[in-house]
């Protein structure tokens, strides 16, 4: 891609955890180190969850990084207004949508996380979902 | 700031004609596609093999990206159990591309296969767009579906909360993303799958608290001659056992979830224990967690067999599964089925179940000693499976852990007592008139969380057990994926090859 915002040694994940409590992120718990990633110095991407920094591995999924710096909810329900984050972790669920470089919708468990990459919340209704999505095909 | 590509650009004119079909067509790589394409593509056939994932591997063999500067593949012959096989596999895909005889499309989610004179017409849609060349349309005279299965769900109090996951989502963070979800772990439900997560998760560093495993090892008592015919799953099953006991993790049996607790993330779980009739008993004490793993075995992904109207029964776990025969064809011309979308049996019996179907696909001999000797592991592998079934089914009295509030329907938050109204003061007596009433199984993942859920409790509301109908209906769906309206638009632009009845089926 295209500016290269590799910072440096990103990979004691804790970092992300210390820059403190989110509003909209739910669940804030301590970061889950990767002793294999830590002992092989793995380069580390940079994402922008809600304007906080977290560090991301390459081939990391945007929802693998959120999980292991301790953010365990990034959407809301419609109907009754709960958090939400990574529940089937592979794709079939989509609990798990977010916002990701303004296109809305999008399934953080297959995601990849790419450098530099800005994400924010996602809740249905709040965005005019983007004209050509036909998630439902009832709908039709 | 990065600005992807807008998808239509970086699309590959595909060299070949979309008219031009490929021989045979092969949609899945794990174990069962890849043995499948790999198979028909050394019988001389020309082969197109479509994955979703970006490598292959499947849900099965899901692998982290190679380290930069190591060879694709080297780290998971080391991990994976059964690797050596996944490595021959993947061999063999690389000796066909490099000679041409195989096309292989990573990243392509096959969301609409129909079926016409010449063959079989595959739509597909790239899984992250703009990032990597598609090629949405392709035609093959044959086609092997192997579409895999996802983990198998059923609500329980507390399910919706973050720190909730599939036993299998959990697992796949690890095993691809070396990412963990969690640091104290309870996993729950029935299999021994749930031993495999456990293991893994105790390996990987977290506090594996316990395995509530709601079967009995004494159901396996009476099966063991099941078990005899495939040791090798006996010594995969005492390998995780040793894993579980090296990390001192309590392993209980006849025990499950009865409600997990927290207010925005997962604090805390109660266990219950069964009865003999498989009832509930009072919660017990709280165990403190941050991540419930939960399976209950798993449901195959029948979209694309159900699309083209394949025959379907019920296996022995419960799950429709598409009719084969002997040499994994379903009873639509020129169409195979293989791995667990006929049957939930591993790995092992993929690979088998693919090879048979790339060869009767391939027009290559299915009656010599190789082809019984596949038969052979074959019927041992679903003897196994049956075995595995029976002493792990879906507890008879679980919805009596139910309770009003709890939500079955993840996405529209249907929630148990709507579900039962539609019964008691609706009428709904089958799952599909409760689907179209509640909205249950009408969000996003079309029904494929609560799918089961759903057809159970029609049923047993219905006071009967639970039909193939109950399971189609949640199960069918117009569109295998999402997809967007342009891409529908383009259906019946080029050669008009759309045929209409796909679309709209199985949905009122």
């Amino acid at each position: 891609m295209n500016d290269d915002r590799r910072t440096g040694d990103h990979s004691r994940t804790d970092d992300a955890s210390r820059t403190g409590d989110h509003s909209r992120a739910h669940g804030d718990r301590g970061a889950h180190g990767d002793r294999r990633a830590e002992e092989e110095g793995a380069r580390s991407l940079t994402l922008h969850f809600e304007g906080r920094a977290l560090p991301a591995r390459p081939g990391q999924t945007v929802g693998g990084a959120l999980v292991a710096a301790g953010v365990t909810a990034w959407r809301t329900t419609r109907g009754r207004g709960r958090p939400r984050g990574l529940f089937c972790g592979i794709g079939l669920c989509f609990d798990c949508l977010l916002t990701v470089d303004g296109r809305p919708d999008r399934r953080a468990c297959l995601e990849p996380a790419v450098d530099g990459m800005r994400l924010t919340v996602t809740n249905p209704g709040e965005h005019p979902r983007a004209d050509e999505e036909a998630p439902d095909a009832d709908a039709r | 700031m990065p600005t992807p590509v807008e998808s239509g650009t970086s699309e590959l004119r595909d060299p070949r004609d979309p008219r031009d079909p490929f021989d045979v067509a092969v949609v899945g790589a794990g174990p069962a596609g890849l043995a499948a394409a790999v198979t028909a593509a050394a019988g001389g056939r020309s082969v197109l093999l479509l994955d979703a994932g970006e490598r292959p591997g499947g849900q099965f063999w899901r692998h982290p990206p190679p380290a930069p500067g190591s060879a694709e593949g080297e780290d998971t012959v080391r991990v994976h159990h059964d690797g050596a096989r996944f490595a021959a596999l993947r061999r063999a895909l690389a000796h066909h591309v490099a000679r041409g005889r195989l096309t292989h499309r990573p990243g392509h989610q096959v969301w609409l296969v129909t079926r016409d004179e010449d063959g079989f017409l595959i739509e597909s849609t790239p899984v992250h767009p703009g990032t990597a060349p598609v090629t949405r349309r392709a035609r093959a005279r044959a086609l092997i579906l192997c579409p895999g299965a996802a983990d198998r769900q059923l609500p329980v109090p507390g399910w919706t909360l973050p720190g909730v996951m599939a036993a299998g989502g959990a697992q796949a963070l690890w095993q691809g993303q070396r990412a963990l979800a969690g640091r104290r772990v309870l996993v729950a439900g029935t299999g021994p799958f749930l031993l495999s997560v456990a293991g893994g998760l105790a390996e990987a560093g977290a506090r594996v608290v316990g395995v509530w495993e709601a079967g009995s090892p004494r159901a396996w008592a009476s099966r063991l001659p099941a078990v005899a015919r495939v040791p090798a799953k006996a010594v995969e099953g005492l390998g995780h056992v040793a894993t579980l006991a090296r990390h001192r993790v309590p392993y209980l049996t006849r025990t499950v979830v009865r409600e997990v607790l927290g207010e925005d993330r997962v604090r805390a779980a109660r266990p219950a224990r069964l009865d003999a009739a498989g009832r509930p008993g009072p919660a017990g004490d709280e165990v403190p967690v941050d991540l419930v793993a939960l399976g209950w075995g798993f449901t195959p992904s029948l979209e694309l067999p159900l699309q083209l109207g394949a025959a379907t029964r019920l296996d022995a776990d419960g799950s429709l599964v598409v009719t084969v025969d002997d040499e994994q064809r379903a009873d639509i011309p020129g169409l195979w089925v293989a791995g667990e979308a006929t049957g939930v049996g591993g790995a092992a019996l993929g690979v088998a179940e693919g090879t048979l179907a790339g060869l009767s696909a391939a027009g290559r001999p299915t009656e010599g000693r190789a082809a019984r000797r596949l038969r052979a592991r074959i019927a041992a592998h679903r003897a196994f499976a049956r075995a595995m079934h029976l002493a792990h089914p879906v507890p008879a009295g679980w919805s009596d852990w139910l309770r009003d509030d709890t939500v079955v329907c993840r996405c529209e938050e249907v929630d148990a007592a709507t579900v039962r109204a539609a019964h008691d003061t609706l009428g709904a007596d089958d799952a599909r008139t409760v689907k179209m009433l509640t909205r249950c199984g009408m969000g996003w993942c079309q029904g494929r969380v609560c799918g089961l859920a759903t057809a159970l409790l029609a049923s047993h509301h219905a006071g009967r057990a639970p039909t193939e109908a109950d399971l189609a209906a949640t199960a069918a769906r117009p569109l295998a994926f999402p997809v967007t309206l342009g891409e529908l638009a383009e259906l019946g632009d080029e050669e008009g090859g759309f045929g209409g009845d796909a679309v709209g089926a199985g949905e009122g």
